[in-house]
């Protein structure tokens, strides 16, 4: 579905990605993990376009889409939830909503949103206020809430788990997982929570420093002790 | 009593006026966190060419069109053309850059209109009106001044509100990043912006000119007084400029109705330094909320 080639990304100097290779299949959840600073949010700013990078490639349906503008990706079929959620705060929860389908054609939009509030009951009972007065898990799921509305084929998400109660994690996280299960998304999840992020992936990727050290099966890679010592803190 | 009614209802007019140009300068610092120091010689040069027109004949109407219709244009080609390419540079050169529109459409209204006072015809008649057996300093052509100023505001708070354009603007104000990631395609929405701050700015310029002389300067002071009312309401709060911008103006009518007309800068200056002193985000801060 996803396919990153020899991507290489730098501020200034700095190479947040040097040379990162990975594919993303449809119907899995591939796992990106590594310490502060490994490159992480990098790679997936740089897929969504909002960095541009020095070289590589990014294909989505083997479609070129390195240089295509981040107002395009979503049309194209890849939805980013960044990392500190991206809630509109000023917007109410229904208007954060609206805007994850606004741009598609097709007028179920509307049905849409209330399939979201059945998912999220949190956030129907609070459509019509601000979206700062939301919690750190009521946020999370209104971003994710949102991102889906686009119906995605590839969804990027940066550290969902981010400050958040272990339930508030795996209730996101199953429903990705059912979510990935029955439409076959494709979705590539970044994470420093090593551990809750192998229990659902597919496929679990290293980083370190802007380079690939690790790829192999989620569970593969969840039982190897020298490389969770190194690298994965657990 | 009497006195005090019409202090009251001339500055409520004035303050109309302040609100619409305040409205103008919070339209564009929402989305691109500027103050547009060229807002009010754009209004100038847009009065310009209303008098123009009506100079040669066509009615205060289409005078009016004329100038909210390029203002608009002129708002939008500013932020594409000027303001953007400087965009991504420190904040400091986007501001000189509008303060560089200022002097450009100065000059060129001096070169083009010349640089003497004319007057411009008024909507309605300027008697004061008589209800019951006052006579109020309200005119007709007050009224108009402050039914248009609620009429655009109207339309406005509907376009933002209930529009999926408006929420499309708003997204792009508060959250470019996230609106762009949404596949909101947030440089027309800036320009669009600046575009209908242009015309806010235009309407607030032909309503400040009606029945009075206009120079190439006339525009200053609103600018000056918009800019405060702006600053009360908070600077990124659609009722706040409106509320700042009434405040304004009551405060300027009773400084200069009872205390003297050369004191009504110092009054101004008070009221916003209590204001900032006690909110110092302004009234209506809107989006304290995102520095969490
Ligand atoms: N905007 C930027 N300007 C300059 N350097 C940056 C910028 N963003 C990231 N970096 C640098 O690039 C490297 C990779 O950062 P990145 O944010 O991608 O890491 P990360 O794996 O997401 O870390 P974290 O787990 O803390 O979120 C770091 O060395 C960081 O300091
Ligand atoms: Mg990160």
């Amino acid at each position: 579905m996803l396919e990153i080639s020899d991507l290489v990304t730098a501020y200034g100097p700095v190479k947040a990605l040097d040379g990162v290779s990975m594919t993303v299949p449809a119907g899995k959840i591939t796992a990106v993990l590594g310490a502060n600073g490994a490159g992480k949010t990098s790679l997936l700013r740089t897929v969504s376009g909002l960095v541009r990078s020095r070289s590589g490639q990014v294909r989505l349906e083997g479609r070129d889409i390195t240089r295509a503008p981040v107002e395009e990706m979503v049309r194209l079929g890849m939805a980013h939830v960044p990392e500190g959620r991206g809630v509109i705060a000023e917007l109410t929860v229904e208007e954060n909503l609206r805007l994850g389908g606004l741009f598609r054609k097709d007028k179920d939009a509307v049905a849409q949103i209330e399939h979201t509030y059945e998912l999220f009951p949190a956030l129907g009972e609070r459509r019509k206020r601000a979206a700062h007065t939301l919690s750190g898990g009521e946020r999370q799921q209104l971003v994710v809430g949102r991102a889906l509305l686009a119906r995605p084929k590839v969804l990027l998400l940066d550290e969902p788990s981010l400050g958040l109660a272990p339930m508030v994690v795996n209730q996101i996280f199953g429903l990705v997982r059912d979510l990935v299960d029955r439409t076959g998304l494709a979705v590539l999840l970044v994470e420093q929570n090593a551990k809750s992020a192998l229990s659902i992936a597919d496929t679990g990727i290293v980083l370190s420093l802007g380079k690939v050290v690790a790829t192999d099966d989620a569970k593969v890679l969840a039982a190897d002790e020298q490389l969770r010592h190194a690298y994965l803190g657990f | 009593m009497e006195k005090f009614l019409n202090i009251t209802l001339s500055g409520l007019t004035v303050g109309f006026i302040y609100a619409a140009f305040a409205l103008c300068l919070v339209l564009i610092f929402r989305a691109t966190r500027l103050i547009n120091f060229g807002q009010g010689a754009q209004a100038m040069f847009t009065t310009y060419i209303a008098l123009e027109l009506i100079n040669r004949g066509a009615s205060y109407w289409i005078g009016l069109l004329a100038a909210l219709v390029s203002g608009f244009v002129i708002g939008g080609l500013v932020e594409r053309f000027v303001v953007r390419p400087v965009e991504t540079g420190p904040e400091i050169n986007a501001v000189i850059v509008t303060l560089g529109v200022f002097i450009f459409f100065v000059a060129l209204a001096a070169v083009v209109f010349g640089n003497t006072f004319e007057s411009f015809p008024s909507a309605f008649s300027l008697t004061g009106l008589q209800v019951g057996g006052l006579d109020l300093a309200l005119t007709r052509n007050e009224l108009y001044n402050i039914a248009a100023v609620l009429i655009a505001l109207v339309l406005l708070t509907l376009l933002f509100q209930f529009t999926s354009l408006g929420l499309r603007m708003r997204a792009a104000a508060f959250g470019q990043e996230v609106a762009r990631l949404l596949g909101v395609r947030v440089g027309q929405m800036l320009t669009l912006g600046w575009a209908l701050a242009g015309l806010f700015g235009s309407l607030a310029g032909i309503l400040i000119a009606g029945g009075t002389l206009v120079s190439p300067n006339y525009m200053d002071g609103v600018v000056v007084f918009g800019f405060v009312a702006a600053v009360l309401g908070g600077l990124d709060s659609f009722i706040g400029a409106v509320v700042g911008g009434l405040v304004l103006g009551l405060t300027n009518s009773y400084v200069s109705g009872y205390a003297g007309q050369e004191l009504i800068t110092l009054g101004a200056l008070a009221i916003l330094i209590v204001v900032l002193l006690l909110k110092p985000g302004g009234l209506f801060a809107s989006s304290v909320a995102r520095r969490v």
